[in-house]
């Protein structure tokens, strides 16, 4: 199996060593052409999310990165990603670069405030109890039927999955634990080939 | 566990830590005026950094440069969503007790501003809020990480448009540390005796092949190439000061090297963000600089 990571700007090697970890085979995405190499599926990594989604539409990805999930690729949205993937942002927004408006959640941008209000804690992800590094995060202020909440924290929703798509508004990526990945590439491995 | 572990696991320094792991393969720029913080914020900036005159400004105007007006640095909070950081002088730290009250996202202790201590950097361990500090070489750097910085920077030699000066302590620091991962471990006692450091973050660099930190490149960028050169060089993302608002296109330039930054192993890709930009900042060389900021805090 092999996971393509977006690397247009952020905290995309943590993930590289993340999946090196658990013997995954990945590799990075800066640019439209690198979308032609075979993946099985998708990371968007945490980074600042205004960046992330301008330079998708820079470099003319945006339709090509939607197809591609909507056609059934696994794609795991950290921070800056859950951001990236959902159909609506509230909160702190001030740009106009849209997201991929592909999960049908409503991403509160800056949620916890500034840097002051980034924090560590440690909550349950689908039954495991694992450490959870918040950083200028987003949450999860409104969902669809169709998507299901696998952790809150503070009684805000902080994980989720729709079909293929799984979002985080924390960093599993920054931590030794490495549940959410596993989950991740879980999805992958049963997710129907494209 | 020793005091400098101690520094490194703490919760708080981790998270600051963190912050600017997500500020990687970014651009964070310098910005004086809430209508520039949205040219930055739109041109793909990870972060903008709020202060009243930009460096070259500084050293045209000479004089003793200080902290920005809180309310300028509010009203630049406001405009945009992306981290909002600002400088304070070396040493003086009520000028950032106040940038913590207003909740800056970095403070960056900056050479930039006249220093307001000659002897001593701010305890860093002593705030919430993150600080990145300048540095020439590895000595500075993991001097200043052991006052607590969560971000390194080169000091390179602001506001002129001359990247010789950032090319050479991106290399000095490379350099050295690929000489202390090449060093058995007990002439790691003496390294760090050298490098004035401690041992503790001598050993980590030894171990790790990198500063405990993010690094960016600093001072005197002001081309696309520029900011590859620096990426190439083993930067993990760049500062554009003076490059950016002093040339004839903000918005274009500014976008070009934000780009340039996420591609910067491909010369097809710098070739067409390095076409028609418009004038670049004339700039200082460095023979002619009267004022080396770089030489403030050592």
């Amino acid at each position: 199996m092999t996971v393509a990571i977006l690397a247009l700007q952020g905290a995309f090697v943590e993930h590289q060593h993340m999946l090196g970890r658990l013997g995954v085979q990945s590799f990075e995405i800066r640019q439209r052409q690198d979308l032609l190499k075979s993946f099985d599926s998708l990371i968007i990594p945490g980074g600042e999310s205004t960046t992330i989604r301008k330079l998708i539409c820079e470099f003319s990805m945006y339709d090509d990165i939607r197809e591609r999930i909507l056609g059934g690729t696994p794609v795991f949205g950290t921070c800056a990603g859950l951001i990236t993937l959902s159909k609506e942002i509230s909160g702190d927004v001030t740009d106009a670069d849209p997201p991929l408006k592909l999960m049908d959640i409503t991403a509160c941008r800056n949620g916890y405030g500034r840097q002051l209000g980034s924090f560590f804690c440690r909550s349950d992800f689908v039954g495991k109890n694992i450490p959870m590094t918040f950083i200028r995060a987003p949450f999860i202020e409104s969902a669809g039927p169709n998507v299901e909440i696998l952790s809150t924290v503070d009684g805000k929703a902080v994980a989720a999955r729709q079909r293929n798509m799984l979002v985080t508004a924390f960093h599993p990526e920054l931590t030794d634990d490495t549940a959410v990945h596993e989950y991740f590439l879980s999805m992958s491995r049963t997710a129907p080939q494209t | 566990m020793s005091e400098i572990q101690t520094i490194l696991t703490n919760e708080r320094y981790e998270l600051n830590r963190n912050l600017a792991q997500m500020l990687k393969g970014g651009v964070i720029m310098d910005v004086t005026t809430p209508e520039q913080a949205k040219i930055a914020e739109a041109a793909g900036a990870c972060a903008v950094m709020a202060l009243e005159r930009i460096p070259a400004d500084i050293r045209a105007a000479g004089g003793v440069s200080r902290m920005s007006d809180p309310k300028m640095i509010k009203g630049i909070q406001q405009a945009v969503s992306i981290p909002v950081m600002a400088k304070c002088r070396i040493g003086h730290f009520a000028e950032a007790q106040i940038l913590e009250a207003i909740e800056i996202d970095y403070i960056d202790e900056s050479e930039v501003l006249s220093p307001a201590d000659d002897k001593y950097h701010i305890d860093k361990t002593e705030f919430k809020v993150p600080f990145v500090c300048g540095a020439k070489d590895l000595g500075e750097a993991l001097r200043r990480i052991s006052e607590g910085a969560s971000m390194i920077r080169t000091k390179g030699e602001p506001g002129t448009g001359d990247v010789v000066q950032a090319v050479r302590h991106m290399r000095l620091m490379q350099s050295e540390i690929r000489r202390l991962v090449s060093l058995s471990k007990d002439e790691l006692y003496d390294a760090a005796k050298q490098l004035q450091v401690p041992y503790e973050l001598a050993l980590y660099v030894h171990e790790h092949g990198k500063l405990p930190v993010v690094n960016f490149a600093a001072g005197g960028v002001a081309t696309p190439a520029d900011a590859a050169l620096m990426m190439q060089l083993g930067a993990e993302g760049v500062f554009v000061g003076s490059g950016i608002f002093k040339s004839g296109n903000p918005e274009k330039r500014a976008q070009a090297i934000v780009k340039a930054v996420t591609n910067f192993n491909d010369p097809h890709v710098l070739a067409a963000l390095s076409e028609d930009l418009g004038e670049a900042m004339v700039g200082i060389n460095e023979q002619e600089i009267e004022l080396l900021m770089a030489e403030r805090g050592k």
